[in-house]
């Protein structure tokens, strides 16, 4: 476990010098995907004005909390890609990465964990400069820090888990494009990602709640933003641990599958 | 690992692809979807061979021979199709971690190393992979590094390396674990001679100081003659032939190259054999290996020589031979 652990500081770091090589890269493609929540920010805005101030409890401060953190959250959610699947199988980067004493989802894991501490730190500013233009309304409890905190990696692992788990069809077959963009355009809707849960029907509420999906974006968003209750937060806390199980187990087995199937066929 | 007992057993060992295929057009990519053909590829087809702890074997073949698909069953990244492989008594499909920490497997497009950070950054990462303790890696590492001769190359980000430089740090991340089993596939390839000639010096001290065991595959001949003793020979997946580099010479050189220097011109040597050049008085000429004892002794008695040397084809040559006898067109 030590050693895992060694693993992980080493991995990470090395991540964090690679990010540090591209920080300005990093920081411009950061401030870019800023346009896609100010876009939902602007929209939201104006009809919770058309609507005397506020829809399904959320007015315009609420919305620019919801949206400031969302850019976070969103960041968190990047993990490796299902496409880069085929290219590790083709570029023979996957039989070294196979020649190593270690299962690659560690690695993954860390290198992207790595990263994702220079995201923040580099957020920090963005969500300054986000604050003062949008006037946030934003006061949350310690505890809601807390869980945001813990919410924000069992989102970026439970991501990590499906991803992977869509990657690994590229074992089996190389048209797996229009599956990819079938998965991604649930999420867009169930996660919260293109807007709040709340300002959808209570069907879609119920299929999110029952779903990955929310508990990798909207969760952490309502965690900070002060719209769940205890039950709520530590609930969720669950949800994301019982999503994070699931899709490890899956992926352990689904990985070994893979792995007889590569080793059968060529690498 | 006792020396009575191999280090590398292979028996049998096949492996057969299934490709898909079909005829051009619109009407046979239809008739596919409904009706898959797929032809069988006989990679390897009863491969058998031991390997002692300590011995460097070179692996040879044509491209398409089998060789690397060979050594990727021998690593763990293909199932065999039937036969065994043994690794240190571990079965290499498996992958068990004490069997990978007891291999490596160096080949041209094996990328362990981080573009954009110095090779040191990424030798730390191999640390902890493997689980060395600071110490010893730090000594391999330092030990591996004045071995290649690379200096502060190892402080350069890896993008700023030229090919060789590169594949050297690629040669110290895959041996920093300190393996007992050095699958090289095509180590010099694409190397300037100077730096094929470090890297292979590098081997035979690399063995020399760990008494690794190294199978090694190589269409620079100039590898296999510097480097192995034994050679095995590999074409359409079949050994065609296991055992001493001499005696490969031996048994498949079909002539001798007979270097003549004659004290004085006019003589006409085309009667005693294949003139190959002539640069003044010195002739090269190439007679049947059965011959060259006779054409020898002709020459000594009827032309004035001052100077002659018998030689064996260059081992390319050997080579070609081999796999022109055993292809039957």
């Amino acid at each position: 476990m030590l050693q895992l652990f060694d693993f992980y500081r080493a991995a990470m770091k090395q991540a964090i010098l690679v990010q540090f090589q591209y920080r300005a890269a990093n920081y411009f493609y950061m401030i870019g995907m800023i346009a896609e929540p100010i876009i939902y920010l602007a929209v939201w805005s104006v009809v919770a004005a058309t609507q005397g101030g506020a829809v399904a409890g959320y007015d315009a401060g609420a919305f620019a909390a919801y949206y400031i953190v969302w850019t976070l959250v969103r960041n968190m959610n990047i993990v490796f890609t299902p496409y880069g699947w085929e290219q590790r199988i083709r570029s023979g980067e996957l039989s070294g990465v196979l020649l190593r004493p270690l299962h690659p989802l560690h690695y993954d894991i860390a290198f992207f964990a790595g990263w994702k501490v220079v995201v923040i730190v580099l957020w920090l500013p963005i969500a300054a400069v986000l604050a003062w233009l949008f006037q946030p309304t934003l006061a949350p409890t310690w505890l809601e820090i807390a869980v945001f905190a813990v919410a924000i990696w069992g989102a970026f692992l439970i991501r990590m888990m499906f991803l992977w788990l869509l990657g690994l069809i590229s074992f089996w077959t190389t048209r797996v494009a229009a599956i990819y963009e079938l998965f991604f355009a649930f999420e867009l809707f169930l996660s919260g990602r293109i807007a709040p849960l709340a300002l959808f029907p209570d069907w879609v509420q119920t299929l999110a709640d029952w779903l990955p999906f929310r508990w990798t974006f909207g969760f952490p968003i309502e965690a900070l933003i002060g719209q769940l209750s205890l039950a709520g937060l530590l609930g969720g806390l669950a949800m994301q641990a019982f999503w994070i199980g699931l899709g490890l187990g899956l992926v352990t087995l689904v990985w070994r599958s893979a792995l007889r199937r590569y080793t059968a066929v060529g690498g | 690992m006792s020396p009575n007992i191999p280090a590398i057993i292979v028996r049998d060992l096949v492996k057969t692809y299934e490709v898909p295929e079909r005829d051009p057009g619109l009407l046979a990519a239809i008739r596919s979807l409904f009706r898959r053909r797929v032809r069988a590829i006989h990679a390897v087809s009863g491969v058998s061979f031991t390997i002692q702890p300590g011995e460097v074997v070179g692996f040879l073949g044509p491209n398409g021979a089998g060789k690397t698909t060979t050594l990727k069953m021998l690593t763990g990244l293909l199932h065999p199709t039937s036969g065994e492989a043994l690794v240190f008594g571990y079965v290499p499909a498996r992958r068990e971690p004490d069997f990978l920490r007891r291999i490596t497997l160096v080949m041209g497009n094996r990328n362990q190393l981080q573009w954009d950070l110095p090779a040191l950054d990424s030798f730390e990462l191999i640390r902890a992979i493997y689980r060395l303790p600071p110490a010893e890696f730090r000594a391999t590492r330092d030990e591996l590094i004045e071995l290649l001769d690379v200096g502060d190359l190892v402080r350069k980000p890896v993008r700023n390396l030229s090919l060789g430089e590169r594949m050297k740090m690629e040669i110290i991340g895959a041996l920093l674990h300190r393996p007992q089993a050095l699958f090289l596939d095509e180590p010099t390839l694409g190397l300037d001679v100077t730096m094929q000639r470090r890297i292979r010096a590098f081997v035979a001290e690399y063995n020399r100081r760990t008494g690794a065991t190294v199978l090694l595959t190589s269409h620079y001949m100039a590898d296999v003659e510097a480097l192995c003793r034994r050679v095995i020979v590999i074409h359409h997946g079949r050994v065609l032939f296991d055992g001493p580099l001499s005696e490969l010479v031996e048994q498949f050189a079909a002539y001798r190259k007979l270097i003549v220097t004659l004290a004085e011109s006019g003589a006409d040597l085309n009667a005693f054999g294949e003139v190959l050049a002539q640069d003044g008085l010195r002739y090269t000429l190439r007679v049947p290996k059965a011959m060259a004892p006779a054409v020898t002794a002709r020459l000594l008695a009827e032309a004035p020589v001052a100077d002659l040397m018998v030689e064996e084809p260059p081992i390319d040559d050997v080579i070609e031979q081999v796999f022109a006898v055993s292809n039957p067109l």
